[in-house]
Parts: C-alpha cells; structure tokens; sequence
C-alpha cells in the first residue's frame, strides 16, 4: 500500500449538513435512476388510470353542465404519480445488510439521512408531473395559468409526493420491514379515493362528500384543478398549501421521530 | 492520534455495562489497547463479543461505565469518535446497487474529504482493495472476498487511528483469508493504525494479534500477549479422549510424578506437564492400568483454544478451527 506523506495525510471531520444533504441524495437519485421497477408502475398506473377513467366516465361526467372531464382528471393521474413513490425499499436494504449502521457510523448528520432521500424523492416526483402532463396536453388539456401555472401545478403535486413519503420512511426506519413499509400503502387507498376522484363533491353521495370535507387531498385537487381551469384563485391555492403543510407536519414528524429512535444507539 | 487523546491508549473502558432488559450482557469490562497494537477480542456466542465491539464504535450506548476510544469519550463525543475509527462489521456492509468507486467516494465525503483527498485515498488504497476494472462495477457483482476488502477500503477512507474488524475473515476461502491477514499486518506496520478485532478463528488471533482479551459471559477473563498466555497454561500437553470413566482416569493421573494438572472436559483430560515426551507412555500404562478406552492420545504445546478451554470450560470452536490456517499464512 503507498503511504502519504505527513503533508498529504487526511483526517476524518464532519462533513457539515449542506455537504451531507448533497452526498445522501446523490446517491438516492442514482438508486432511483437505477430502479425502475420503482418509477415504471409510477407513471404506468396514472396514465391507465386517466384513460380508463376518462374512457369510462367522459360523457356521463360532462352531463354537469361546464365541466371539462379530461381537465378535472389530470390533477388525479398527477397524484396517482407521485403519491407513495419514495426511497423507502431503499432504507429497509441498507438496515437489513448494515450499510446503515456503516452510515451512522460516520459524522454524517442524522437529520440529512432522511431529508437526503427525501430530496432525492422530490426531484423524482416532480419528473414524474411532465410526462403526466404532457399526456394531459395531448389529450386537449390546457392550463388557463400559463407557464406559470404548469410550474406551480408540478412544485404543488412535487410537495405532495414529498410529505406523503414521511408515511413510508417512518415505517422503514421503525420497523426495518419491507413488508411493513407496504402498509403505508393503506393510507394511500382512502386519502384518494375518499375525495373527489371521479366527480365534483356537489355530485357526490352524502356520506363521501362529507369524507371528502376532512379529506386533505380534497383541497390538493382543488388546488391543482385550479391551476387547470378557473384562472388564478388563491383561496383554493392557501387551501391546498395548509393541506399539504398538515399532513406534512404529521408525515415528517413520525419519519424524523423513527430515525431518531432508529440512531440513537439505545 | 489527534490532538485531543490525553491518554496514550487507544481504548480504555472502565467499568462497562450494557444490559437488555432483565439480560446482563456485559458486565463491568474494563479493557485498555494500546495505541499502534492489534488487540484480538476472542469469546464464545454469545459471550457479549458483539455488544462491546458496538458500544466501542458508538453504535449502542453503555447501561453505565466510561469508554473512551482515540482519545475521546464515546458517550459525550460520539461526531469526534466516528471521525477517527473506521468500522468493518462482521459481515461486509455494502449498498450493492453502487458500484465500489461511488461507495468509497460517498464515504470519503461523509468523512467530511475535498474531493482530492478522495481521489488521492482511493488511489492509495486501490492496492489494498485489488479489484483492479470491478472498482466501476456494481458491487452486487463482486466475490466474497472482494466484498470484504472493499469494506476494509471502506473503513479506511479517513484515514482512522483506530480500525475495529469484526470476524473479517468468516467464510472467506484460505487465500483470501490469507490475503486479509497480509493487509491487516501491513495497514498496523506501515500506518500505525490501532486495531481491535474480534475473530471466530483462534490462529488468526495467534498470528495477528499483539495481546488478545478473553471475553466470557459478559467479563474478561483473561488479557494478555498469546505467547504469555499459552506460556502460562504449561510447557506441554497430553490431552486425551476417553470412553469410560473420565473423572477416575483424572484421579490416577494426577498421581504421575512431574503432572502439573489435570483438567477434565467431557470425554477430554487434559494433562500438564513439564516434559511431555518423556511422560506420555506413564499416561498410556495409567490408563490401560484403569482398563479404560483410548479414543485418542496426543502430545502437544498449548495452544490459544487450550488457554480459552482453561477459561471458558469449552473448546473455542471445534468446526472450522482446523481449516482457519490460510495457505500460505
């Protein structure tokens, strides 16, 4: 083995969080590059989705007088997107063969472990709103908001995807169980499809659409669908933006509370 | 060793304790390595070999009592403690979905190193690791023993005074084993790093290790250099496997003029003595005396697994143990 002079002897030290944030996502884009049995259902399941329903339902929805179904769809197959694509799986392996413990093991800081593959799932997300939105765009779907809209169309549905991977990763760093990450899953089921969905919540059936009113996804959609048609309506923005800012609040706490359990070496 | 070591050891513990629940699986372990030493850490499963070696490299916090490793308090200094050890865990902790070049990269910037330091590191240690094109393949791809020594490079990256090594050599084949030993030698010779490891393989201990420590049930029961230790169990040894009456067999023995000791093990006497040539055919008359049946009679120096057998009441590890000799080590 060569050995370095005293002048080009290194030492270990604390990289400081800006640097740790970069190298934990960094690798967590590569990982995601490189799964794509991730990101393939990811986008397949939403574009399906969007033409069955749209299929389905077009002409019997568009029996609501001004309603434009593609249009009211789009922001659902956004949603069907990004919701529950995270880099969980990931964190289960590195537990399950050490490679964890390895990076607890150095000076890296705690809180850039988590939010290093979150920003890795945000960048992911938010890749994921194009081609969605380019399948909109080919469908006849314009957006009444412009660039701008589109762009905040896809930060908002970005921010979605991003807090609802809390829900995983605190599963992961809990339990270290890929079978258990897939409850996550669950929640998943009723936040969207207990919503507006299919029709406006005025044509909902009583019991949904009361559902629907303590749905945090409903605001999201009405956010989104705002961006679409209806021009700029900041009630309907402040609304999606306070949903997201909830569940993200509950989502991230119960992530950041499992690592925290997961390195504090008890 | 940095600045702030005040002590000339590399770990010093006092008094340590963890328990689990109601289980005490260490109990008041106060061990001293030396800087610049390969420090063997032998025990049977379960005997808390695992415990305190995750304790030292701050992944598990003591129940109480002190430890200090490179200088610094593991409890109270933990950031300052990961950046002067490096860690290759019992079995090779590796993303196998990066190949090896983006692994040492990523833990070199961890370690908080400008990306010249990683290319000058990995450079230097590219001997080390050996995997000559493989360094840009998936490490999911590589060989066991390819694994391991990517892990060895892994922990190295920093630069570490102090290198914990958990079993590195369980279920590598003799050549790599042997390989691993060459490197082990050379990273203690030539950088001076302190290392601590624990082994499944007694001759690993005996070759690598300036002083070993015996772990049982969660004490040490005995610390010092192999040669002192073997020294200490006797000049010789007759060891015999018997069927008949094993404690009978003691009693007669223990009458030869010159035996030191007598121990019994199972079906195993073990017998010591200062001149074992010249008293083995005493032992065989004894015992055929006794009318009792010789499985097995063997003259021989102590070894590290007849010291462990004098502490812990059991052989260190009967499958295995034999075939641990790498090759050409």
């Amino acid at each position: 083995m060569a050995v370095a002079t005293p002048e080009q002897l290194v030492q270990g030290r604390k990289a400081g969080f800006p640097r740790d944030l970069v190298s934990v996502s960094q690798r967590a884009v590569r990982s995601a590059i490189r799964d794509p049995e991730i990101t393939i259902p990811a986008l397949f399941i939403p574009v399906f989705m969007y033409l069955m329903t749209v299929g389905a339902l077009q002409d019997f929805a568009e029996s609501i007088p001004g309603l434009d179904y593609r249009a009211f769809q789009l922001p659902v197959a956004v949603l069907f997107a990004v919701t529950g694509v995270s880099r969980a799986a990931t964190v289960v392996a590195d537990i399950q063969s050490g490679y964890f413990d390895r990076l607890v093991m150095t000076p890296v800081n705690r809180l850039a472990l988590l939010l290093g593959l979150m920003v890795a799932d945000f960048a992911l997300v938010v890749a994921l709103t194009i081609p969605v939105i380019i399948m909109g765009f080919i469908a006849g779907v314009s957006f009444e908001t412009g660039i701008l809209g589109i762009l905040l169309f896809m930060l908002m549905a970005g921010l979605w995807g991003l807090i609802f991977t809390g829900f995983p990763y605190a599963i992961a760093f809990k339990t270290g169980n890929a079978a258990a990450v897939n409850i996550s899953f669950l929640l998943f089921f009723p936040l969207l499809f207990m919503t507006t969905l299919f029709v406006p919540q005025e044509a909902m059936t009583g019991w949904l659409s009361a559902a629907a009113d303590y749905n945090p996804v409903t605001y999201v959609l009405a956010a989104l669908r705002s961006l679409i048609y209806g021009g700029w309506d900041a009630q309907a923005m402040l609304n999606g933006i306070i949903a997201i800012a909830a569940v993200g609040v509950l989502s991230i706490g119960m992530a950041l509370a499992a690592l925290k359990g997961r390195a504090s070496r008890k | 060793m940095n600045a702030a070591a005040s002590s000339s050891n590399a770990i010093e513990t006092q008094g340590l304790v963890r328990r689990f629940g109601s289980v005490q699986a260490v109990d008041g372990i106060d061990l001293t390595v030396r800087q610049g030493e390969i420090y063997g850490f032998l025990g049977p499963n379960g005997a808390g070999k695992t415990t305190v070696i995750r304790m030292l490299v701050t992944l598990l916090l003591p129940t109480s009592g002190r430890i200090t490793v490179a200088g610094y308090d593991v409890m109270r200094q933990p950031d300052q403690v990961r950046s002067r050890i490096g860690v290759a865990l019992q079995e090779a902790a590796l993303d196998n979905k990066q190949t090896g070049r983006e692994l040492l990269r990523l833990q070199g910037r961890l370690y908080g190193l400008n990306r010249r330091e990683i290319d000058r590191r990995i450079k230097e240690l590219s001997s080390l690791v050996d995997i000559g094109e493989a360094m840009d393949r998936f490490i999911g791809t590589y060989s066991g023993g390819m694994k391991r020594r990517l892990d060895l490079a892994a922990a190295l990256i920093h630069r570490p005074d102090v290198l914990f090594l958990d079993e590195p050599t369980t279920g590598l084949d003799p050549i790599s084993r042997s390989r691993i030993w060459d490197e082990v030698r050379e990273i203690n010779d030539s950088l001076g790093v302190t290392i601590f490891l624990t082994t499944q393989y007694l001759e690993e201990a005996d070759a690598l290790a300036g002083r070993v420590g015996i772990i049982d049930r969660g004490r040490l029961a005995l610390q010092g250099s192999p040669s002192d230790l073997k020294r200490a169990r006797g000049a010789d040894l007759i060891v015999a496997r018997l069927d008949g009456d094993v404690s009978l067999a003691a009693e007669s023995l223990a009458d030869i003029p010159s035996v030191s000791a007598v121990e019994t093990h199972g079906n195993e006497i073990t017998i010591s003595v200062s001149n074992g040539a010249s008293l083995i055919s005493a032992v065989a008359l004894k015992l055929n005396e006794q009318g009792i049946a010789v499985q097995e009679l063997t003259l021989r120096t102590p070894t590290l697994d007849d010291v462990f057998l004098q502490v812990t009441g059991a052989r260190f590890q009967s499958d295995g143990a034999e075939s641990a000799s790498p090759a050409a080590g």
